[in-house]
């Protein structure tokens, strides 16, 4: 990087001691970007929100991904344009599709698909090769997200997991599962293989840990501890009745004690493999004293470069690995006489035909789909727009989900979580039932509809949105705003907590407070009964046959001039 | 069962840490049932830990207390074997006891 | 109630004892702990500001409180919280007060901290709605405090 370029990125705010981009430039021709040259003697490889993604997919990165505050403008809170200058990196490359969502269309056709355990296999090996005792750590949301995840119970991902050699991993929505399977998983599956580790779930009663806390591994000759952070809003934004008698949280003060606990032990190099989301990770790191690195995930931004942060220990560094499997991580570190004299990061978007396929995997995924491969090419429609999650307030896969709820349950407004797993399809794709899984599949499918009165629904736009838009990153509990159909509304991200809707309106008249509305809506936090969504949305699918472009509705938003985390 | 009180004390270092739970509804007093009456307050008022036979801790509780509450009290000495007893009373003059002996 | 009065122990006596002297107010024996009443004003009281009227006046911010509430709470009816205090900072501290600024009465536990006792406790309070929650701390008969706000969400939505 030139002084220029180090001025521009001073101009963000992007310096200043946090962010300074070192992301190297390399040759994509013959796949040369992943001969990744060995660095130092620790290395560290990471992967995370991998959402049970076995097969190549495409994933859109987001257009509208908005910090606030602090995080206005600083990464992961960049967007487009604005983070192909930040990181340096030329519009039309392969870089600038795996980062961004521009152009995405005709870029997503030229570079392919992205992910999959088998092509992302041969890329660990091939890092691993040149980087003995490497680990391989998982941040969680692995076990979840896929039509055979959720028919096996996340068996297919256990066993997918351990063939691709993840050595430590902590976790998120593998608690939807229950408490009981995640033991049995543990205690059964893991045991020799695999280290779940947490050190912030603890049973209610006394306060006993659930999970181990770390893991401390000798690499080279250097005691390495990674510590495991479970996402610690685990039983509010998914529901508690599957986690009951654990609590999570933050749980920085008992972080801080493990570490001192684990550097008193000898550990030279600690880490956090981390479920917070990345600015709380960030908000973490500027608190917490004596971690090398937090490896981060949860929010699903695919970070280029590692965010520096300083604290009064001195220098943490922050990392978030992306989603979907479309993105390795590798952390190395050089450490001598005890300490880290330097390090280097990379994170590598994962192009699926530039790695060949791991026969080995290849047919392990074959052997798992094999039972249900009926059921999950059952072509339900085409489309002819493309079909994605990821954004702040809306996708196309999301308003087609309100869509369908709104006609099946004859409802006026629908309601959609905000969940920013989901891979996306291209224009004149067919949607299969697997498709359709792939943004649906979770333990608490029921679909319900509900009399709200329009005060309520108010409220519930306001609490999502302080979940998102908190200034303090540690009252976010990530996920992305609640998606609706049928209502028009307004945001003002920046207002205090529950100033920021307004302009509530449904079929261009103002919501009344006091008039009731039949709302559908599904992933209810209680214990309800009701149809599974994929059936309701697949019947719905099936009768359209054919889906033309997606209008997909965004709230007005208000306040956020010179915000670079956002394009509408 | 009214009164029931699961207790674990343990010393550490040079204090004792005691961590009780009782078993108790502590209405407030501003619910209602599924018929719509109210359902009376009903609460832990006053709550007390003793060291074979002193106190080291004399709480006063209001109904915001949680339901089947906790209370986690810390003193300094302490050893294997000396007895732990935590009581309540209610504000129906009900009252609860609890013994243990610290690990 | 199934409790039973022969189970009890120091109880009994105490109740017995303080039945007939203290006017039912403490369950404590006399010879053990020199009797503070329930404060009844504070713990009736409405507004955050009448309930430190009911204790002497507002307490004045101190940083040698610590004072642990989670951010979110996972049930707004069980919700932790922890206070303790750095003695090197604020010495001889013998009464601890928890109160939550919104509930329909913010005082809810007081707690009276002998010698020999840490300054800490640990209990679990309810908080009807997102709010500051007080921790208030007496140490020389001056008043002290910390607060930490506590969010209460509907949840969902998370991933």
């Amino acid at each position: 990087m030139d002084r220029r370029e180090f001025n521009k990125m001073l101009a963000l705010g992007l310096a200043a001691g946090l962010a300074v981009p070192t992301l190297n430039r390399r040759s994509w021709a013959q796949g040369d970007a992943y001969d990744v040259p060995r660095f130092g003697n620790v290395h560290l490889l990471h992967m995370t929100d991998a959402h049970a993604q076995l097969q190549p997919i495409y994933y859109r990165e987001p257009q509208v991904n908005i910090g606030v505050h602090a995080a206005k403008n600083r990464a992961p809170h960049l967007v487009g344009d604005a983070l192909l200058e930040a990181y340096g990196l030329s519009a039309g490359t392969r870089d600038a599709h795996a980062f961004t969502y521009l152009d995405y269309v005709a870029a997503a056709e030229r570079f392919g698909k992205v992910g999959g355990f088998a092509h992302l296999s041969t890329l660990v090996q091939r890092v691993r090769a040149n980087r003995p005792g490497a680990l391989l750590l998982d941040g969680g949301d692995l076990w979840q997200g896929s039509a055979t995840s959720l028919w096996t119970k996340g068996q297919d991902m256990v066993d997918a997991s351990k063939l691709l050699g993840i050595d430590v991993m902590t976790g998120h929505w593998e608690f939807t599962l229950g408490s009981d399977r995640v033991q049995d998983i543990i205690e059964n599956d893991l045991d020799g293989h695999i280290d779940f580790v947490a050190h912030n779930v603890k049973d209610f009663d006394f306060g006993d840990p659930v999970f181990a806390s770390h893991t401390l591994k000798e690499m080279n000759g250097v005691p390495v501890a990674i510590i495991g952070q479970a996402f610690p809003y685990t039983p509010i934004a998914n529901p508690s009745h599957f986690v009951s008698g654990w609590t999570f949280g933050i749980q920085e003060r008992e972080l801080q004690e493990k570490i001192d606990e684990v550097r008193a032990a000898g550990a030279q190099v600690v880490v956090l493999l981390s479920h917070n989301g990345a600015d709380t990770d960030i908000k973490l790191a500027s608190r917490v004293t004596g971690l090398d690195a937090i490896m981060g995930g949860h929010t699903h931004d695919a970070i280029p470069t590692a965010v520096q942060v300083k604290n009064p220990g001195g220098m943490t560094l922050v990392t978030n690995a992306g989603s979907n499997g479309k993105f390795l991580g590798v952390l190395d570190f050089d450490v001598r006489n005890g300490k880290v004299k330097d390090w280097s990061y990379r994170l590598l978007p994962v192009f699926s035909e530039l790695l060949p396929a791991d026969p080995e995997m290849t047919a392990l995924i074959e052997k798992i789909r094999a039972p249900y491969e009926r059921q999950l090419s059952e072509v339900l429609a085409t489309t002819d727009g493309l079909l994605y999650r990821r954004g702040n307030f809306n996708g196309s896969f999301d308003q087609l989900i309100c869509d369908a709820l709104i006609d099946e349950l004859e409802a006026d407004v629908s309601l959609s979580p905000g969940f920013r797993w989901g891979p996306s399809l291209l224009p004149g794709d067919n949607i299969t039932f697997e498709d359709l899984m792939s943004q649906v599949a979770i333990t608490y499918p029921s679909v319900t509809l509900t009399e709200m009165k329009g005060d309520f629904l108010k409220v519930v736009l306001e609490d999502v949105a302080d979940n998102l838009f908190n200034a303090d990153p540690y009252y976010q509990q990530g996920g992305d705003m609640v998606r609706v159909g049928g209502l028009d509304y307004s945001i003002a991200p920046l207002a205090a907590s529950g100033q920021r809707i307004g302009d509530m309106r449904l079929n261009n008249t103002a919501i009344d407070p006091n008039k009731t509305y039949k709302v559908a809506g599904w992933a209810s936090m209680q214990q309800v009964d009701g149809e599974p969504i994929w059936d309701v949305v697949a019947r719905w699918l099936r009768s359209k046959k054919h889906i033309d472009a997606v209008d997909v509705k965004q709230p007005v938003v208000k306040g956020l001039e010179g915000n670079q985390g956002f394009v509408i | 069962m009214a009164g029931r009180i699961r207790i674990r004390a343990q010393v550490k270092g040079d204090s004792t840490e005691v961590k009780a739970l009782m078993r108790h509804p502590m209405e407030t007093g501003q619910r209602k049932d599924a018929a719509g009456n109210p359902i009376p307050a009903h609460f832990i008022e006053e709550v007390m830990v003793t060291h074979n036979g002193n106190t080291v801790m004399h709480g006063y509780w209001g109904a915001a207390v949680s339901a089947n509450p906790f209370l986690g009290v810390r003193f300094e000495g302490g050893a294997a074997g000396d007895e732990i007893v935590v009581t309540w009373r209610d504000n129906k003059g009900e009252t609860g006891e609890g013994k243990t002996k610290i690990k | 109630m199934s409790y039973s009065l022969e189970q009890s122990g120091i109880a009994r006596r105490s109740f017995l004892r303080v039945g007939a002297v203290l006017a039912a107010t403490a369950l404590i024996p006399a010879k053990l702990w020199a009797a503070i009443a329930r404060p009844e004003g504070a713990f009736k009281a409405t507004a955050l500001d009448a309930t430190f009227a009911e204790l002497g006046g507002t307490p004045e911010p101190h940083d040698g409180i610590i004072f642990t509430t989670p951010d979110i709470a996972e049930n707004g009816a069980v919700v932790p919280v922890e206070v303790s205090i750095d003695e090197s900072k604020l010495p001889g501290v013998t009464k601890l007060y928890v109160m939550v600024e919104k509930n329909p009465n913010p005082m809810t536990a007081m707690f009276m901290i002998p010698a020999g006792t840490k300054p800490f406790v640990e209990t679990r309070v309810k908080v009807a709605q997102t709010c500051n929650l007080y921790a208030v701390a007496e140490a020389n008969g001056k008043l002290y405090m910390a607060s930490k706000e506590t969010k209460v969400t509907l949840g969902g939505c998370g991933g």
